[in-house]
């Protein structure tokens, strides 16, 4: 099936599971020849573009630079209109969103598309698929690209007939002139691609009221084939003479091989070579293959009975010292000390000092790996000092950079196509196992499939960070907050490419510094953390744990006020209006985006607060046993409120009997895949606030496998859930993340309505994955 | 040694080491990639495959172990079932990433091949073993039940 991808002659059709199953179902020949006429348009990058990552990632960020010429469309003679889809396909049916942005712009018909997987190449502006990007900050440029196509093509035609364009209309792929002659996008595409692309200015995208597919519900385009057995994901690459590689990692980061004996690994049938890898440089793990020792076989299997017989005496490193246990203690006490201010509203120290009431609560998040379902890999094959990947990833351009700088050879040698990913979660954008499949395949001779074995994902990771807070709040006789402190220890994702050893601004302006509490008095503060496991981005990142600390919070300075926690929590928000974090002394990067077009506007973060109670049936009375709890954050620009019910037994098992979710995604392309986006996004976070927990012993992961790295499974998900989705006309925001952030501390509020249990520390459950009732009742 | 394996109706004969998993026969021997690899132990299900008709994890089945079986893959399952499951998953757009979905249509098949109409309880217990972690559950359940509505 790889065969044709194994030729070097660029543009070649897609992966065939990139195309959509109506097409084949019309029994449209799956090949894409025909596409004579690559036209090219220009980038159109009116939306600010994404710099979520930017100060937590060493990737040149290319997506603020015009790109150049762009090549997103072509038509075919016969009609057919080609889409390159730049992003990465992980769950999000980002392939389905793509299209529809761009189709209805240019106005062709559904059935006629096609779909070819784009390649990492900075000519198709920012490919990095994280961040939930893909529609906030590329919205106008895909629908620009579609509507400078249209445009062209219609004066196309208007130059054919020696008319004015005025005189022209378009509709669904047809030309049609005032007099009523026609002509297909088919007809005049080569000449259309002679002419200069419309400056963006002179282009009008449609008014919303003309939206055919966007805001529609567009059939996926993977999902005919993912029923079936056949979208093929990174681990199913095959090329021919392709041998297959695991790789026994150092236990620890930047451990190394001492000593090895392969003499019991060569023998395993089928093992074909054992190659050490080369070491990572530098102090910083960045993108860098992780060294160990690699086996080579004829199948994974083989490998994986290689490496099990593989003899290595290894050299632990510097961070040998690490254990997670007494690193927990570590961080609470930082968290006890005052650390850098981030954010200074007032004088919390004199309001708390006359506060009628005071409270202080500590938290606690473990580390977590991300765990797609589809572990890393990645396949190369060389061809003299030319390389083509193929692998899962969710940054292609940061898997060609990094694999061209570790292997030595320029950019332009190297090609990475993407495939489908079974799950991202933001292990895959870190490409290192890219860069272990180059170097593996390039010292083989022969195109090498390298896997991570599960084993491999839960121990080697780029972990969630570890996370210590303490939060103190102040009321008066009224139940009024009068001050809140916020402090938060953590170990940066900047560790991973540089030496970091506090929280930066952008991964405090995840659920702290940009905090929406009309309090007097406010402080966040960060303290000091380093980092001895490779640490990056998950689902929602710091959001996991910053939200949990201060909306579980909210709920306890409720209580400690005898005030409903959703009215009070309504009360915090305070008067509609839009937030300008800088007058605090907050540096605020707002997701990448422009906070004019995208404000912090907390009607819209009230609005999704009262739709999930009122969805929960918020105030209405329970069974015994059962509570609802309820939490609202603002995260990639869109604003998630989620309300929980929880029921928990005399044995503290707990069950889901229902759960809410309101979000205002201002102009949502996609509405079902929003509504399972939320619905993903919510038992991620559960999953993780129920079960998760990564934790190491002398610098090694404890965890090994599903077993012991828990994750939530059939029985334990809820029977109910609903999302609603409000209805905006503000530029979209983020969905695949923010469903996230709100999960955990609604669970954990829920849980104390149910038992009077305050729970303050992840992963909730305790032995057997029950609830410890011996404290039921304490506050 | 030589095996002879009955999948999806044809006989395929191949050549692995003795207590080659099932898994890694089909996939890098046979090339069919539908059947998935999640953790190799046992725990997550997206390995899973039908032998005479009963679902296992092909991930700890020694491919010597089945070979006078009939296995059916993802690639191979078109029954009546597996059809009105595959209708169901389409029409509730059931799959996100799809990795673990081969497993997860191959366990509520055979769910539905000896319970026409499960229980909650009925499904938790026969779906517990696939892991989704894109959390697809609510949707299967809806689905599983859809279908059961059609067979
Ligand atoms: S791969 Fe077989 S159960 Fe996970
Ligand atoms: S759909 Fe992604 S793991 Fe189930």
């Amino acid at each position: 099936m790889f065969m044709h991808l194994a030729k070097p002659l660029a543009p070649q059709p897609n992966l065939k599971t990139l195309q959509i199953s109506n097409l084949s179902r019309r029994g449209f020949i799956r090949g894409t020849t025909g596409f004579t006429l690559g036209l090219s348009l220009v980038a159109c990058t009116q939306n600010k573009p994404e710099t979520l990552a930017q100060d937590a990632s060493p990737i040149p960020d290319n997506s603020n630079v015009d790109v150049g010429p762009l090549v997103l469309i072509s038509i075919a003679a016969d009609g057919r209109t080609q889409i390159t889809n730049p992003r990465s396909e992980m769950g999000q049916q980002v392939i389905t969103t793509v299209a529809q942005m761009i189709a209805d712009e240019l106005d062709v018909p559904w059935d006629d598309l096609v779909i070819k997987q784009a390649v990492g190449d900075k000519k198709y502006g920012d490919q990095n698929t994280d961040g939930s990007t893909s529609v906030r900050n590329h919205f106008t440029r895909f629908r620009m690209a579609g509507a400078s196509m249209r445009q062209m093509l219609t004066q196309a035609a208007a130059n054919q007939w020696d008319v004015d364009i005025s005189e022209c209309s378009s509709e669904l792929g047809v030309i049609t002139h005032s007099s009523g002659k026609t002509l297909t996008y088919g007809d005049v595409a080569e000449a259309a691609g002679k002419l200069d692309v419309p400056a963006e200015d002179d282009v009008t995208l449609k008014p919303r009221s003309e939206w055919r597919y966007i805001g529609k519900d567009k059939p996926s385009y993977t999902i005919s084939d993912v029923i079936r057995g056949k979208g093929t994901f990174g681990i199913d690459v095959k090329v021919p003479d392709m041998l297959y590689a695991v790789i026994a990692h150092p236990p620890t980061l930047f451990g190394k091989v001492k000593s090895l004996d392969d003499t019991a690994a060569l023998a395993v049938p089928g093992v074909t070579q054992v190659i050490k890898m080369k070491e990572p440089e530098g102090e910083a793990p960045s993108f860098q293959q992780l060294g160990g020792v690699a086996v080579i076989g004829t199948d994974t299997w083989a490998a994986i009975q290689g490496r099990e017989a593989l003899e290595i005496d290894w050299d632990a490193g510097p961070n040998a010292s690490y254990n997670s246990k007494a690193y927990a203690k570590e961080l609470a006490a930082t968290a006890r000390k005052t650390g850098e201010n981030k954010l200074k509203r007032g004088d919390v120290a004199a309001a708390l000092k006359s506060s009628a009431k005071t409270i202080s609560a500590d938290y606690y998040a473990a580390h977590l790996s991300q765990s797609p379902m589809e572990p890393p890999a990645a396949t190369a094959r060389w061809d003299g000092d030319t390389v083509e990947c193929w692998a899962c990833t969710q940054n292609p351009q940061a898997a060609r950079s990094t694999v061209a700088q570790i292997c030595g050879v320029p950019e332009e040698n190297v090609t990475v196509h993407v495939t489908l990913l079974g799950g991202g979660f933001g292990r895959k954008s870190k490409p290192d196992y890219v860069v272990e499949a180059a170097l593996i395949a390039r010292e083989v001779g022969k195109p090498v499939k390298v896997t991570w074995t599960r084993e491999d994902d839960v121990q080697h990771g780029y972990f969630h960070a570890v996370s210590a807070q303490h939060m103190q709040g102040g009321l008066d006789a009224y139940g009024n907050v009068t001050a809140v402190l916020h402090r938060t220890v953590f170990p940066s994702i900047n560790s991973t490419f540089g030496p970091a050893v506090q929280g930066s601004d952008f991964e405090l302006s995840l659920g702290a510094t940009d905090n929406p509490w009309d309090v007097p008095n406010m402080a966040v503060e960060v303290g000091k953390a380093k980092s001895h496991i490779r640490i990056g981005w998950l689902r929602s990142v710091a959001n996991v744990y910053h939200v949990f600390a201060n909306q579980s919070f909210a709920a306890e300075l409720a209580h400690a006020a005898e005030i409903d926690q959703k009215d009070f929590l309504i009360d915090l928000i305070g008067p509609d209006r839009q937030i300008d974090f800088s007058k605090d002394g907050v540096t605020y990067p707002n997701y990448g985006a422009s906070i004019e077009e995208h404000p912090v506007d907390t009607k819209r973060l009230k609005a999704v607060l009262n739709k999930a109670a009122a969805m929960a049936k918020w105030g209405r009375d329970v069974p015994k046993g059962h509570g609802l709890g309820i939490a609202v954050h603002r995260s990639f620009l869109s604003y998630v409120a989620t309300a929980i019910e929880v029921a928990v037994d005399s044995d503290g098992n707990i069950t889901f009997p229902g759960i809410w979710c309101a979000v205002d995604a201002g102009t949502v392309v996609s509405p079902d895949n929003t509504k399972s986006q939320m619905e993903g996004g919510t038992l991620f976070g559960i999953s993780n606030a129920l079960y998760g927990e990564i934790t190491a012993t002398n610098g090694v992961v404890d965890q090994v496998n599903f077993p012991d790295w828990r994750v939530m499974r059939m029985a334990e998900s809820p029977h109910v859930f609903e999302t609603h989705i409000m209805e905006s006309d503000a530029p979209p925001g983020g969905v695949g993340e923010p469903g996230t952030p709100p999960a955990a501390p609604a669970l954990a509020n829920a849980i104390f309505a149910a038992t009077g249990q305050r729970l303050r520390s992840m992963p909730l459950l305790g032995q057997n994955d029950r609830l410890d009732m011996s404290k039921v009742g304490e506050g | 040694m030589a095996i002879t394996l009955k999948i999806n109706g044809n006989t395929k004969t191949v050549t692995a080491p003795e207590g080659t998993p099932l898994l890694w026969v089909l996939r890098d021997h046979l090339g069919m990639t539908g059947t998935k690899f999640g953790c190799g132990v046992a725990q997550c299900g997206a390995c899973t495959v039908h032998v005479d008709g009963t679902p296992i994890r092909s991930c700890i089945t020694a491919h010597e172990d089945v070979e006078d079986t009939e296995i059916v893959t993802i690639e191979g399952a078109n029954g009546k079932v597996t059809e009105a499951i595959r209708s169901a998953w389409e029409e509730l757009a059931v799959p996100q990433c799809g990795y673990c979905q081969a497993g997860q249509i191959m366990s509520a098949t055979a769910l539905l091949e000896t319970n026409k109409n499960p229980t909650d309880e009925d499904i938790d217990a026969a779906m517990t073993g696939n892991i989704c972690r894109c959390a697809t559950y609510v949707r299967i359940r809806k689905a599983i039940k859809e279908a059961a509505k059609t067979v």
